[in-house]
């Protein structure tokens, strides 16, 4: 896919960071609109229309999470927020406000691509409406559902095929706990992350080449999972 | 005549010197002292006060009798008065001085009336004297009144004169102390004259009993005697004067006084008189008690009264000794000797008319072994019907053993019977002997002695002839028979004697074993509780009470230990327990001090103050402790003091020891972190600017190396700066741990792929144990350790070689082990690899990364309570790391939804 001038806005009070973050991106043609605090990205977000906003969640002047409240009042533009390592609790709840994925500071640009590449592939897949997914010898048809590897068939449980069809949909962003256990075995089970870690790993046995180093379903520590995307590094 | 002037060459008595030095920081007692109540000493205290006043002197009123008479009233109308305390003591309210309100008030000088009052019970001290004591302690001065007859010593002498006993005592030691004394004196014609004008106060109730008091007689007397009191006070201050500075003068020769304490109700006069003579020649005495076998088997109110006797000694001023004996005459004497006493003083008949017929009188005995000690013999005077004298009670058990003695000597006039046809006819003596010998050793000197009675009279009757008589047919057995008999009183009492003495023994030697013990228990003892279990236990067992230990927690008393546990204290009892350890005396029942409640209290005190208190309760109430268990109390109450001193001082060596050490890491901290911030930004600064200034100079290869070493070195950094961050919250104990179920395997797979770049120099061999039982494990914390590891295991072997990974179970934990190939650690560092800054001494090829990855890995497997080890691997070099995380006792349930 293409990002031909995808208007990205990178929100950080750092001015290094923006500096750094302008350069890459925009060598990757990315067009980039800077805020350097809360009030300016929610401004911005109205008045100039991102397609996805890179958000630093160590904002001066308001809390990130109520930036990404505010934005999701009337937008659903997709968030990337940028947290430090080890607040695992605050990525959580950039999650559960609305925000798309994460990444962890200090990044290496291949990540920080990939998480914006992932972010933004549901606006370009809802046009192009495509019920397959690819990923190295991984395919999922979501129309017929059926997982093939490698070419061969695999026989997924109807709990496991849910499990892979969320990854799927959401393929290349981080998918919270809570989330899964939400969407497969409904709202009242938010704490029985157990059931998660049996199915991921069954799942993991069926599907992965060696399920003791996955290459398709990643754990994202203390947050949830990801299916990984064929481009990734 | 004393000469007036100092003498350069002597200097002033040592004693002297202290004495005044104790005067500082306490106020001054002004005495104002009468014969006889009415003679205006409360007027004269009063005016007194008045010219204080007018000095600029803070003067408030605690306690003033006027009685209604408007002379002494008026002198009070400008005073401030302290308002007093109610109490209420069987149902009536009464007015008491408010002590706590006068200290609080601090003032200069202070007016008391009546120094010799008793207070109400409920009241901090039982006698006004003693709230006198503590307003001097608080430095304020006071002025008092008192009355000549209220003297301790003088009581007899006052006894004597008037007919009456006086009960509110004070003793002398108040008036020896009082910085002042000024004699209200009125001659007693002038008196009467007052008393017939209704100028004296005169309670309705005791009009005849005043009638007979207010004798001209009377009056003479004790005016003479108050006279004469003070005369005495200011020779002493004279020769304490002359000491103080040193003036040579007639010093007395140094006399000793001893006098003998018995059970006798009049003993404590005995003791007042010798007070008295000892004062009055300046010279030291001392109380003695012998304590011989009869002394086991006095009555309680006897041995009751023998060691108030002897504290009342104490009181007075003097010494109270009690030593075992046998012979109260020789052993008194030979002590008397050793202590160089030259004069003894005792009461006249200290034995009942039969008991001196049979042993002899003291008096005479001492007399004639007395050597060249002078012997003061004193007539008695009885102490008053409040002291009935008892007769020995015969104790239950003794009866039983004269009947047992009975007994003996009939199986001995059986035996003897069986044996007549064998032996000879005096040898059945023997056997009778041998009765007696038994009954001396096994029950003592009286049922032996009923032995040697029944043993002869057994024999007479049965063996001697003619038998069946009493009479004794041959002249030569009558010989026998007496012999027998000397025979056998001489070894029933020798038997009684040694018997006595093994008791005695075995009763001190239980005293120092209690002792000993404490001690030891205590040495062993490590933390405060232990000792202060150890202190409570041991004595409680040795005097047979309950016991309770308190220690001050921030400025209040806190019960730390009990014996038997889980006492309460009241309030009540917890302020006279805060008075003794503020006080550093002791509190409590038995005590001048709250002696209302049910414990007694005895402060803990080292060299560097008082470190707690210790409170007795006694089985029975009416306990008195005598001398010698004062005594041993106190030792073990030094002994316990210094022992949780001791507690309290290791303690602080620790505290300054942890502080030191921090200090050290702290050092260790800022100098590594300064190292290691630095490095990596070495190269990363270099080759930035490397690049930028010379662009052009570098191709494609040499500008990627560059760029590449920014980027390892950078990531370095990252690192260093991750785990600075979990060190710092680690010791803060700011690690909170995200426990969740995870498993193993993917914690493990998760750190694999986080590391693909820096492990891909080795060979990876990855075994994991299927169906791992899941653990509940903070996920990031467990993968940080991981992923520390594994980079240990790349950055100390080298490359090619093979790092495994391994997960297994072990019994009832998991266990993960991360080996390599490497340089290995030396056996002996094993253990001290995973101290904060420790890195592996192997030349100047020391490896990136701080000494913080182990010690932070440390820290979070044992935060989730496992274990994490060095090894080496069985075969070849290396090293092997095992983490191991114990199973958690319920997995959870998997319902098929």
């Amino acid at each position: 896919m293409t990002t031909s001038s995808i208007r990205v806005l990178v929100v950080d009070d750092e001015p290094q960071i923006r500096r750094f973050l302008r350069t890459s991106l925009s060598a990757h043609d990315y067009r980039v609109i800077e805020a350097t605090c809360g009030r300016e990205a929610i401004t911005l977000t109205a008045t100039e229309r991102p397609e996805l906003v890179l958000l630093d969640l160590g904002l001066p002047d308001i809390d990130g999470l109520e930036v990404i409240d505010r934005l999701r009042e009337w937008s659903t533009v997709p968030i990337i927020v940028v947290s430090v390592r080890g607040q695992e609790t605050e990525k959580i709840e950039a999650l559960d406000h609305g925000a798309d994925d994460y990444v962890t500071k200090p990044f290496g640009m291949g990540e920080l691509l990939a998480r914006m590449r992932a972010a933004l592939r549901h606006r370009l897949q809802a046009e192009l409406d495509e019920p397959v997914f690819h990923a190295a010898g991984l395919t999922v048809d979501l129309g017929k559902r059926i997982v093939t590897v490698d070419s061969h068939e695999v026989k997924l449980t109807p709990k496991e095929y849910d499990l892979l069809r969320i990854l799927v949909t959401h393929a290349g962003k981080v998918i919270t706990h809570q989330h899964l256990l939400r969407e497969v075995w409904g709202p009242g089970s938010l704490h029985e992350t157990h059931y998660l870690r049996v199915y991921i790993g069954q799942l993991r046995q069926k599907l992965e080449p060696d399920p003791a180093q996955p290459r398709y379903i990643l754990t994202e520590p203390g947050v949830g999972y990801r299916l990984r995307m064929e481009d990734e590094g | 005549m004393p000469q007036g002037t100092p003498d350069p060459d002597l200097r002033p008595s040592p004693e002297a010197l202290l004495s005044a030095a104790e005067q500082e920081g306490r106020g001054r007692l002004k005495i104002f002292l009468g014969a006889v109540p009415g003679v205006g000493k409360t007027y004269a205290m009063l005016e007194a006060a008045q010219v204080r006043k007018r000095e600029g002197i803070d003067v408030v009123v605690g306690v003033v009798e006027t009685h209604g008479r408007l002379e002494t009233e008026a002198l009070l109308h400008d005073l401030e008065i302290i308002p007093r305390r109610k109490l209420e003591y069987r149902n009536r309210t009464f007015d008491e001085m408010d002590l706590d309100a006068i200290l609080a008030r601090q003032p200069q000088l202070i007016l008391v009336d009546e120094l010799a009052h008793t207070n109400i019970p409920g009241s901090r001290h039982p006698k006004r004297y003693l709230d006198v004591e503590e307003l001097l302690a608080a430095d304020i001065d006071v002025y008092t009144t008192v009355n000549i007859q209220h003297l301790e010593s003088l009581n007899d002498t006052v006894a004597q004169i008037t007919g009456t006993r006086v009960r509110e005592t004070m003793p002398d030691r108040i008036l020896d102390g009082a910085a002042e004394i000024e004699l209200v004196d009125l001659s007693p014609d002038e008196l009467l004259q007052r008393l017939r004008e209704g100028k004296v106060y005169v309670p309705e109730q005791a009009q005849r009993a005043i009638q007979r008091f207010f004798r001209l007689g009377n009056l003479t007397a004790l005016r003479q005697l108050a006279l004469r009191r003070t005369a005495e006070r200011v020779d002493e201050q004279m020769q304490t004067y002359m000491q103080a500075h040193a003036i040579p003068g007639p010093w007395p020769a140094g006399e000793r006084i001893l006098v003998c304490v018995s059970s006798s109700p009049h003993s404590p006069s005995l003791v007042r008189a010798a007070r008295r003579m000892a004062h009055r020649r300046h010279a030291e005495w001392l109380a003695l008690y012998v304590e011989t076998p009869r002394h086991h088997r006095l009555s309680d109110a006897d041995r009751d009264r023998v060691a108030q006797t002897l504290r009342l000694a104490e009181q007075l001023g003097g010494e109270a000794v009690t030593i075992p004996g046998h012979n109260v005459a020789e052993d008194l004497i030979r002590y008397a000797q050793s202590r160089n006493v030259t004069e003894v003083i005792i009461g006249k008949s200290l034995r009942s008319g039969w008991s001196k017929l049979w042993r002899g009188s003291i008096v005479y005995d001492l007399i004639s072994k007395s050597g060249n000690i002078d012997v003061h013999v004193i007539n008695e005077a009885d102490e008053g019907p409040q002291r009935t004298p008892t007769s020995p009670v015969l104790q239950r058990s003794a009866i039983h053993t004269y009947v047992l003695s009975a007994a003996a000597v009939c199986v001995a006039g059986v035996t003897a019977k069986i044996l007549e046809s064998f032996l000879a006819f005096p040898n059945l003596s023997m056997v009778f002997l041998i009765a007696v010998l038994f009954s001396a050793v096994t029950w003592g000197l009286g049922p032996s002695i009923l032995a040697s009675i029944l043993s002869l009279l057994v024999y007479d009757f049965f063996f001697v002839a003619p038998i069946f008589t009493f009479t004794v047919a041959n002249p030569q057995d009558i010989l026998a028979l007496v012999v027998f008999l000397i025979t056998a009183v001489l070894t029933s009492n020798l038997a009684a004697r040694v018997r006595y003495q093994a008791d005695a023994a075995k009763h001190r030697e239980a005293r120092t074993a209690a002792l000993y013990a404490l001690s030891r228990q205590i040495a062993g003892a490590a933390g405060l509780n232990d000792v202060l279990r150890a202190i409570v236990t041991q004595v409680a067992q040795v005097l047979g009470a309950k016991v309770v230990a308190l220690l001050p927690e921030a400025d209040q008393l806190v019960l730390k230990a009990g014996h038997p546990a889980d006492m309460q204290l009241t309030a009540a009892e917890r302020a006279a327990a805060t008075w003794a350890w503020q006080h550093n005396q002791p509190a409590g029942r038995g005590t001048d001090t709250l002696p209302g409640g049910e414990w007694f209290y005895l402060p803990l005190g080292t060299a560097q103050g008082t470190v707690g208190v210790l409170g007795l309760q006694f089985e029975t109430p009416e306990v008195v402790i005598s001398p010698d268990q004062r005594r041993l109390l106190e030792a073990l109450a030094g002994q316990a003091a210094v022992a949780i001193e001791r507690t309290r001082l290791v303690r602080e060596m620790m505290r300054a020891r942890l502080l030191t050490e921090t200090e050290r890491l702290r050092d260790a901290l800022l100098s590594t972190i300064s190292h290691d911030l630095r490095t990596p930004l070495v190269s990363i600064i270099g080759a930035v600017s490397s690049l930028l200034t010379y662009e052009v100079t570098f191709d494609e290869g040499a500008r990627r190396e560059l760029l590449l070493t920014i980027q390892e070195e950078a990531e370095r950094l990252n690192r260093f700066v991750g785990n600075l961050l979990y060190m710092m919250r680690l010791e803060s104990g700011a690690i909170e741990l995200r426990r969740e179920w995870i498993e193993i395997g993917d914690v493990i797979g998760t750190a694999l792929s986080r590391l693909t770049r820096a492990l891909g120099q080795h060979q990876l061999v990855v075994e994991v144990d299927p169906d791992l039982p899941m653990l509940r494990l903070d996920f990031v914390l467990v993968e940080h350790v991981l992923v520390n590891l594994l980079e240990n295991a790349a950055k100390y072997s080298p490359p090619q070689t093979t790092i495994r990974v391994r997960a297994r179970r072990e019994g009832q934990s998991i266990a993960f082990e991360v080996a390599d190939e490497g340089i290995g650690i030396p056996a002996g560092e094993r253990e001290r690899i995973f101290d904060k800054f420790y890195r592996v001494q192997r030349g100047d090829r020391q490896g990136a990364g701080t000494g913080l990855g182990l010690s932070i890995c440390r820290g979070i497997v044992e935060a989730h309570g496992g274990q994490i080890t060095a090894t080496s691997p069985a075969h070849g070099q290396g090293s092997v790391f095992t983490v191991t995380f114990p199973l958690e006792k319920e997995l959870p349930t998997m319902v098929e939804r």
